[in-house]
């Protein structure tokens, strides 16, 4: 296959990107997306050009990691599915296809398709956990949980945190992914003792962070990887809510 | 150099509560006068920071990836061991101890093993009180499923994402602790030396992967919880940043380094479809509950399915040979992963290998569907036949799977005592970076469980003890001539390896090394094919540091030269496993040696003369290094020649 590419190229925070054009002939339809980069940068580096700089670890779609906003869309045209799991087959032979990076105040661009996620981190640092030191638990079995709980407990908690719910949204807000943890640890009993001050702070937090508001468009969850649904916003939305109108901490 | 495992006396179930009794303690009110740097933030890394910092430490973790969340951990799909018994089958600890004992070919010390198995008990419930989601019964008990190799249903599970939910819990452990300032995160930080001075692990020196500046760490006791090597392979089932430059560089600094050549080939993964291939996907070892592997009976089979004229339903029963269930009736397909990949690995020599390659065998589960309907398949795989048919193309529930083995998991690592500390008093190996428990092979879900178990509940009792010990004030500052030193070592190397303006990019001679050390230090290993490899390897090296291209400079984001520092070590540590394959006369688990085996064609072990660990010790650039044994003593269990007929 012939692609060609037009790819966001910025040197760093401080300076302005502007997209670039590249040609590839060799393009096996058997390829993952990252691995025509790979072929990309390989050729890049050879002619003494400054390769192009992605995220990207695990390559199966489980870290998060990578983050490439595709023709319009985060993680390309596939549905419930990460950039690395993305293959050539899905495009067509002589296709343009523009490349860029997370697009939100909150995700600052650090180089070309690399951006910066570490809101997310301090989103769960305000209260994306259950308090229990190691040592304190009691047996595992104890705590009985419905499988259809425990089943959409999991639900919630298989986002990967790949930020592509903000890259999706308009308002870039974080919604998605701020809801899925507040949801999960809502509906587990093991959450219980926290979930009206895990809600408070983390909605705290994430408006501090900078990101949108919502406006339930539900883009976030179209384009999500693990498909994680609106409910867990809707969830999060009673939890803000009766936490307010009850806590004392607000 | 005298290599004491420190296991304690006392009967084996006895071992571990004597050694929680003898070690110090260090008072609660002198515990923030410690610093303790963790570098990696798997699930040994995460836990094992969160626990130090709620037990009052300061701790300060590194990671390279951009979030904690997403260290190499995240990607285990199958599950975890622990000896709950809650399915009333017969397990125990003892047994649990005695199946990776035996699963690992009597290669792993008794004492570390057993306090594994004990401690696998807690971790489960640790889990769960962080709310991670396992899967349940519907009257809301935990389930369980047998795994790889166990006759008993001891593995926890959370669909076919165990690693992410039980890294997300640590990393939520982890973010708590983050939140309380007891633990000091350093996320995109590279670590590229320790520092060590009067003979103790002081500290590291790092470097800023944003801004590529180089800054040193000084703390009381470094953990090293940096994963595994087999990126060594270049492809692997492991991350693309997953190195081994940490554990690399604290070797050469005087750490031993145990059993390299022990390296596991998991027996389920996708096939290579092309040269432009970047990592190999595991399908979880869980399929193997329900999938029957079989290649064609006849090689004229074989290539008519290779050429794309003939496909695999179109064979009869009868043209089909079920080659582990045949080999191996009480087993069959849940013989462990280094028997089912050898196996394959034959199938294919013979020419009976399937999909374009030839280079892979068929995991079917029509047998599966027609008993247990789609539905249920669905229910337990339905991820995993996704995740493949994204990959592939095809659909799993239709046509066979085909899966290849490829290399997954390091058994070797820093050599450690029974308290988890290296050669280098202060510095510590846990999780797959260190050597200890699996031996010379690994059994399905036995990693997350020793991952946890290092972090949550060994490290908070043993790294006390060498702390209540040496005092707050044997610390060093950043500014002594020790951090300084290293620290100019770190900028020569990034200097000489940007100064170099070679020709080659860096994956294209990690790719080289990948094939020298698949070829010759892979599933099967030769005598003479590893002194080939010694050679090639020699000589990659010269190329490398005559060769290698690197743009850009190193006062920025710059992944080309990240990655060139890190196939450096790659291509010594490689050179190190060649040279253990062959010091190592015999074949046990994961290292085979076509010499030695039995007629049959299963691993030959020498007891008499291999029963020891391997620890290498560093002799400077290009020296041969010096062979240490820790002789395995081995009171509890027998040795015998493992049979899964």
């Amino acid at each position: 296959m012939k692609i060609n590419l037009k790819v966001w190229r910025q040197k760093n925070s401080n300076t302005e990107g502007k997209l670039v054009e590249y040609h590839l002939d060799n393009v096996s339809e058997d390829m993952s997306f990252l691995e025509m980069f790979d072929v990309l940068n390989d050729s890049l580096t050879r002619k003494g050009e400054d390769p192009v700089t992605f995220d990207h670890d695990c390559r199966e779609g489980i870290c998060g990691t990578c983050s490439m906003y595709i023709n319009g869309r985060p993680h390309g045209p596939q549905t419930g599915a990460t950039t690395c799991q993305l293959h050539m087959r899905s495009f067509n032979d002589g296709d343009t296809i523009v490349v860029e990076p997370w697009r939100a105040r909150a995700f600052p661009v650090i180089k070309d398709l690399m951006v910066d996620r570490s809101a997310f981190d301090r989103i769960i640092q305000s209260g994306g956990y259950v308090s229990v030191n190691t040592g304190s638990a009691r047996d595992a079995n104890e705590i009985l949980i419905p499988r259809t709980i425990a089943d959409e407990a999991m639900d919630a908690a298989a986002c990967i945190g790949c930020g592509a719910c903000v890259a999706a949204c308009k308002n870039a807000s974080a919604m998605l992914f701020v809801s899925a943890k507040v949801s999960q640890l809502a509906i587990l009993p093991q959450g219980q003792a926290e979930h009206k001050e895990r809600a408070e702070r983390m909605v705290a937090q994430m408006d501090a962070e900078g990101f949108g508001a919502c406006s339930f468009t539900g883009a976030c969850s179209v384009e999500c990887p693990k498909s994680i649904s609106l409910d867990h916003i809707a969830r999060m939305n009673r939890e803000y809510l009766g936490a307010k109108l009850t806590s004392d901490n607000a | 150099m005298k290599l004491e495992s420190k296991i304690p006396e006392g009967p084996l179930a006895e071992k571990w509560a004597r050694q929680k009794f003898s070690l110090k303690l260090v008072n609660p009110a002198n515990k923030r006068k410690y610093d303790i740097i963790v570098v990696g933030t798997g699930l040994a890394g995460a836990s094992a920071a969160a626990s130090l910092a709620e037990l009052g430490y300061n701790v300060k973790a590194f990671c390279f990836q951009d979030s904690p969340r997403r260290a190499h951990s995240i990607a285990a799909q199958g599950g975890i061991n622990a000896a709950k018994n809650y399915q009333n089958d017969g397990d125990s600890v003892f047994r649990l101890f005695y199946d990776t004992i035996k699963g690992g070919d009597y290669r792993a010390r008794e004492g570390n093993v057993y306090r594994l198995a004990e401690v696998s008990v807690n971790i489960i419930d640790q889990c769960v009180a962080q709310g991670v989601p396992f899967a349940r019964e519907y009257g809301g008990l935990l389930a369980n499923r047998s795994f790889g190799g166990s006759q008993v249903s001891r593995t926890f599970y959370a669909r076919g994402q165990t690693g992410q939910q039980l890294l997300l819990g640590a990393y939520s452990a982890l973010s708590r602790q983050v939140s309380t300032g007891k633990v000091k995160l350093y996320p995109r930080t590279e670590m590229l030396d320790l520092v060590v001075e009067g003979g103790k692990a002081r500290g590291i020196i790092t470097r800023n992967l944003v801004t590529g500046k180089i800054e040193s760490h000084s703390g009381h006791a470094v953990l090293l919880c940096t994963g595994g090597y087999g990126n060594v392979f270049y492809l692997s089932t492991n991350a693309m940043g997953s190195n081994a430059t940490a554990a690399w560089r604290a070797h050469k600094k005087g750490a031993v380094f145990g059993n390299p050549c022990f390296t596991q080939i998991h027996p389920t993964c996708i096939p290579v479809s092309g040269h432009y291939q970047s990592k190999l996907t595991l399908m979880s070892e869980s399929l193997r509950n329900d999938g029957r592997v079989w290649a064609p009976k006849s090689k004229e089979d074989a290539q008519k399915i290779q050429k794309g004229q003939l496909r695999a339903n179109d064979l009869s029963e009868d043209a089909r040979d079920y080659f582990l269930e045949r080999r191996y009736p009480s087993f069959g397909n849940l013989v462990p992963r280094d028997v089912a990949s050898r196996n394959a690995k034959y199938v294919c020599d013979e020419g009976r290998g399937v999909s374009k390659t030839g280079l892979a065998v068929y995991l079917d589960f029509a047998d599966a569907i027609k008993r247990d309907g789609k539905k249920t398949i669905e229910a337990k795989y339905g991820n995993l036949f996704e995740m493949y048919e994204k990959i592939t193309g095809e659909n799993p529930y239709e046509t066979p799977m085909m899966i290849y083995p490829a290399v997954h998991y390091t058994m070797g690592g820093l050599w450690v005592d029974y308290n988890l500390m290296t050669s280098i008093p202060g510095l510590y190996a846990l999780g797959e970076a260190n050597f200890s428990d699996h031996g010379a092979n690994r059994l399905g879900a036995s990693a997350l469980m020793q991952g946890l178990a290092d972090g949550y509940f060994v490290i908070p009792y043993t790294v006390g003890d060498y702390l209540a010990n040496i005092g707050p004030a044997d610390k060093i500052p950043v500014d002594a001539p020790a951090f300084k030193e290293a620290e100019k070592k770190v900028h020569e190397q990034i200097d000489r390896l940007l100064a170099i303006k070679g020709e080659r990019p860096v994956d294209d001679l990690h790719k080289e090394l990948g094939h020298i050390m698949w070829e010759y230090c892979g599933m099967a290993r030769t005598a003479e094919g590893l002194q080939i490899a010694r050679e090639k390897i020699k000589a990659l090296k010269k190329e490398f540091w005559s060769n290698v291209k690197v743009l850009g400079d190193s006062q920025e984001m710059n992944q080309a030269l990240e990655q060139a520092s890190r196939v450096a070590d790659f291509i010594e540590l490689g050179a190190l496993m060649v040279e253990d394959a062959l010091n190592r006369n015999e074949s046990c688990g994961g290292h085979f040696r076509e010499e030695y085996q039995t007629p049959d064609g299963e691993a030959l072990r020498d007891d008499a003369n291999y029963a020891y660990v391997a620890a290498w010790e560093y002799q400077g650039d290009d020296q041969p290094e010096l062979l240490n044994k820790e002789m395995l003593e081995f009171e509890n269990v027998k040795l015998t020649q493992r049979s899964y007929k």
